[in-house]
């Protein structure tokens, strides 16, 4: 109705679930994700790959999707940070996240976290300058990134736990 | 405001109430809403820095397959304007473009493309006019108007004040710093650009979601551009991804998506490109400012004199309070002799400026710091002993008549002091490297509304159900800097239950009390109070209850994460079955509180605006390494010690702290909003602007002092703006002792460095006076 070209089918593989989504040719992996899929945790902050906040692993590795074509990703096994949790328990880069206050407005975070357990996942014990370098692509404007340093040597198991009192048991006094 | 009793929620290192719907995607932001019908909406933005707007054609634009409607500004011309003494804003240009990227008209169509492409087929004819891009510029101009129906020129406000004998100060002096200062204009880029979706329903309700953070406001302007009855507009902010102020003004896309969904009867949705958020702006006011900071004999400030020439933009926004602040909020923490300013905001053609993190009060603050040190240096004073040496103290008036409460300035200067190694290290570190030391102070929200009322500032419901689930409803806006979390932390310290069974219910103007917004940093410490009160209120219910229950005095009983009992006894509930008692005693259980303005400031015109309940102080060290070849320096620390009162959760706290010290060295570092002589911006994308990564942001250490202020929510005061603007000219003084040379024009790039350093030595040419100055590095800019 619009005089677009017709819509191509796809089929992703999008956090282990078969997808055949209807997308125009011009339409990208993020577009895709958000709109045609629904799963709205990939975030659009710049549409032009300067901000990382569209981060999501494909076939294992961090890509930008909102400069990447949804027809270019045919059968493709994407991961987003809606994939992240398995089992019904968070990754812990996502607890590591909520745990250390990394998450502010949260927004840069979805990539931020796809970054970190892409990271993890070649380099289970990186050192701070390969946490930054890793994550230099995923731009934040709220953390000046140490939380999410620390948050990242949390989760690789370099930083203790106790040192950032974890929240207290239910139902009894401290 | 403080329990001498032990606590057991306040002052502990807990999980926000959202963090892990933020860690798993499932936080709806604006833009990932959709609702059935849904039109998208996009804005026809003019590219004439200046024009009039003589006609708007879009029969081309209505036949663009999928175009359903079209918008003008004629149809919602009503100005309005966050300070509603300066509506001069309009949702879409019916007159006149004022900068390049000025809203002109609106489309809504069936999808994001195709009301893109419609926006090429509407036809404007302009009337191009001459734009005013300098500062200076605009101020000397008298035909050009900007504002036709300004008083005076382009003038956007002047301010003067003046509070003991300047002159006489300056002659007791023993060293006087007379400096200009330039700071260059930045952004706020938060990662999520504007987004909002109105929808008008058959019953003639509007709602607007909208990535706001004052959605009180958008609320009110709402229903007097569109003409509703404010009953029947609703105003729900989403979760939302950063606004550092740059959502805190009514933008055109909230009041264009509200005006298509009446036109269409369908919910319509705006989501700015990131090229947009530029143009929307409402970031830091560049501005020229010159200094004279004089020194008595022992390093007493005796005489601060300030002119100030500030570029507003194109509209007004918070540009009132702007020119106020730039002079008022500097009283602080050291004791001024006498103290005049002199401060001018200017209308010109660019991207409106507005209240950036730290509004209005960075500026002035870098300038005065490092004149500051100029004079100190001249009497030979150690930087950090001449700051000491002028601590205002603890209960007392500042010069314009602000009363300061709490004040924990001398902590924060003794652990940057101690941390940074400064008594061993200062001088001793060689040609090239250098330690810097800055401090400042911020107000902990305004003591009065944007508008003048008797209500209060914020308010807090709370309803307590004999599940043992605690609902509460905030209207404040959680921005990232944790007040969603804040109720559940309060309330459930006062009322003993477990924070996680708190439900807190926001910022949806139908179902929260009024809060006025997340800026001023006022929410904490204003919401803070009504969580408190509101508390407490139900805290005397259930503590009769059981307290009839077990029968002891109700004094006795204490209630602390989900338990209720009495210390040192086997008596011991759980917070549901006291819940349930106190529902059985008193019925129907709910409370509300509130947080009312109190008043404060001098007693002057103006002497109200920066009148706070509680004043934060701040102190940073750095230490920087300078590459005397290139002009490359790089920051090795920043030791930041802030003085929040409390530190209601400190996790939180120091992620306040360290987001703001690395907003702050952004500015020093690389940030500039500059645009091209024809008033289009040099490189409005991320790319281009440059905002730090993870590897261009020094370490820093978060040091928090908690001097408990008298007034707080549990002594707390404000975390989050006071501590970027100590880190700006602390770099600055930082360069000085590795290189000798002073740095007074923001951003600190590697090229003026470099110049500096190669005049150095060079006799220096007699200075000529400020408003030459002035003029010369506008015109050497554009």
């Amino acid at each position: 109705m619009l005089g677009r070209p017709q819509k191509i089918l796809i089929s992703l593989d999008l956090n282990g679930q078969r997808y055949e989504l209807a997308v125009e040719p011009r339409s990208t992996l993020l577009e895709a994700i958000r709109y045609a899929a629904g799963l709205t945790g990939s975030k659009q902050g710049c549409d032009k790959g300067d901000c990382g906040a569209c981060t999501v692993l494909s076939n294992g590795a961090p890509i930008l999707s909102c400069i990447s074509l949804a027809v270019e990703h045919q059968g493709d096994r994407i991961t987003t940070i809606e994939g992240l949790a398995h089992g019904g328990k968070v990754h812990p880069v996502q607890d590591a996240f909520d745990l250390c206050g990394a998450l502010q407005c949260g927004f840069c975070q979805s990539g931020m976290m796809i970054s970190a357990a892409a990271l993890l996942e070649r380099n289970p014990k990186p050192t701070r300058e390969q946490i930054k370098e890793a994550l230099s692509g995923n731009l934040c404007r709220c953390t000046g990134y140490t939380k999410i340093l620390e948050a990242v040597e949390v989760a690789s198991g370099q930083r203790q736990l106790a040192e950032l009192d974890p929240r207290p048991t239910t139902g009894s006094p401290a | 405001m403080s329990f001498g009793k032990k606590l057991n929620v306040v002052g502990r290192r807990l999980r926000k109430v959202d963090g892990l719907q933020k860690a798993t995607g499932a936080a709806v932001y604006a833009d990932d809403i959709k609702l059935p019908r849904m039109l998208h909406c996009k804005i026809l933005r003019s590219p004439h820095a200046h024009a009039r707007i003589k006609r708007i054609d879009f029969s081309r634009c209505l036949e663009h397959p999928g175009v359903v409607a079209v918008l003008e500004g004629k149809e919602i011309p009503t100005r309005y304007g966050v300070i509603p003494w300066t509506p001069d804003e309009q949702a879409l240009a019916a007159d006149k473009a004022r900068f390049v990227g000025d809203e002109v008209a609106a489309v809504a169509a069936e999808d994001e493309l195709a009301a893109e492409e419609a926006l090429e087929l509407i036809d404007v004819e302009y009337e191009v006019l001459p734009p005013l891009i300098d500062p200076a510029e605009a101020l000397r101009e008298q035909r050009i108007k900007i504002h036709e129906d300004s008083k005076q020129g382009n003038i956007s406000k002047h301010v003067e004040l003046s509070f003991g004998d300047v002159a006489a100060g300056f002659d007791r002096c023993a060293a006087i710093a007379d400096e200009t200062f330039y700071y260059e204009g930045s952004t706020h880029t938060p990662i999520e650009p504007h987004c909002a979706i109105g929808n008008y329903d058959a019953d003639g309700n509007l709602t607007v979601w909208s990535s706001t953070q004052i959605p009180h406001y958008v609320h009110r302007e709402l229903s007097r551009v569109l003409e509703l009855p404010e009953a029947r507009v609703r105003v729900i902010q989403p979760f939302l991804g950063g606004a550092f102020g740059g959502k805190s003004d009514p933008f055109s896309l909230e009041f264009a998506v509200a005006k298509l969904s009446m036109k269409t009867g369908r919910p319509v949705k705006c989501l700015f490109t990131r090229e947009e958020v530029f143009w929307a702006h409402r970031g830091r006011h560049p501005m020229k400012m010159r200094f004279k900071v004089g020194l008595s004999e022992t390093g007493r400030i005796e005489s601060v004199d300030s002119k100030i020439l500030i570029d507003g933009g194109a509209y007004s926004s918070f540009g009132l309070v702007t020119a106020y602040y730039a002079g008022q909020l500097l009283t602080g923490p050291y004791q001024f002799g006498a103290y005049h300013f002199d401060s001018t905001r200017v209308f010109t053609n660019k991207p409106p400026c507005g209240p950036k993190r730290g509004h209005g009060s960075v500026q002035p603050r870098f300038a005065f710091e490092v004149a500051l040190d100029m004079a100190a240096e001249k009497l030979g004073l150690d930087p950090i002993e001449v700051r000491r040496r002028n601590f205002i103290g603890e209960n007392v008036k500042t010069i314009n008549g602000q009363l300061i409460t709490s004040n924990g300035f001398l902590r924060c200067l003794d652990l940057v002091e101690k941390a940074s190694g400064w008594k061993e290290r200062k001088g001793k570190l060689g040609f090239g490297r250098g330690l810097g030391v800055a401090g400042s102070m911020y107000i902990s929200g305004t003591a009065y509304p944007v508008y003048p009322n008797e209500m209060p500032q914020a308010g807090i419901q709370v309803k307590l159900d004999r599940s043992g689930k605690v609902t509460i409803f905030s209207g404040a806006s959680d921005i990232g800097q944790g007040s969603n979390s804040v109720p559940a932390y309060l309330i459930a310290e006062e009322i003993g239950c477990d924070p996680r069974d708190c439900l807190v219910v926001v910022s949806d103007t139908d179902l929260t009390p009024v809060d006025l917004g997340a800026y001023s940093s006022r929410v904490t410490f204003m919401l803070g109070i009504a969580c408190v009160e509101a508390g407490r209120k139900l805290w005397a219910q259930i503590s009769a209850a059981v307290a009839e229950k077990w029968g002891v005095e109700a004094a006795r009983i204490e209630g602390s994460l989900g338990t209720i009992f009495v210390p040192e006894t086997a008596l011991s509930m759980s917070f549901k079955e006291a819940v349930r008692l106190a529902e059985a005693k008193f019925g129907t259980l709910g409370a509300t509180g509130s947080y009312r303005t109190e008043k404060l400031g001098g007693d002057y015109r103006g002497g109200t605006i920066g009148a706070s309940p509680a004043y934060s102080f701040t102190a940073h060290a750095v230490e920087v390494q300078v590459d005397p070849e290139t002009g490359i320096w790089t920051v090795e620390r920043v030791w930041a010690a802030h003085d929040c009162g409390k530190a209601l959760n400190p996790t939180l706290v120091e992620g306040q702290i360290e987001g703001s010290v690395y907003m702050g060295y952004a500015e020093a570092a690389m940030e500039e909003m500059t645009y091209l002589p024809s008033g289009l911006h040099r490189g409005p994308s991320l790319l281009d602007y440059r905002i730090p990564t993870s590897l261009d942001t020094p370490e820093l250490t978060a040091m928090i002092v908690e001097s408990g202020d008298p007034k707080g929510p549990y002594g707390a005061k404000e975390a989050g703006e006071g501590p970027l603007h100590p880190v700006i000219p602390a770099i600055s003084n930082a360069i000085h002792d590795a290189v000798g040379i002073w740095l007074t024009e923001l951003p600190f790039h590697p090229g003026k460095l470099l110049r500096l350093l190669r005049e150095k030595g060079k006799p220096r040419a007699p200075v000529p006076p400020v408003e030459e100055r002035i003029s010369a590095a506008g015109e050497s800019r554009a």
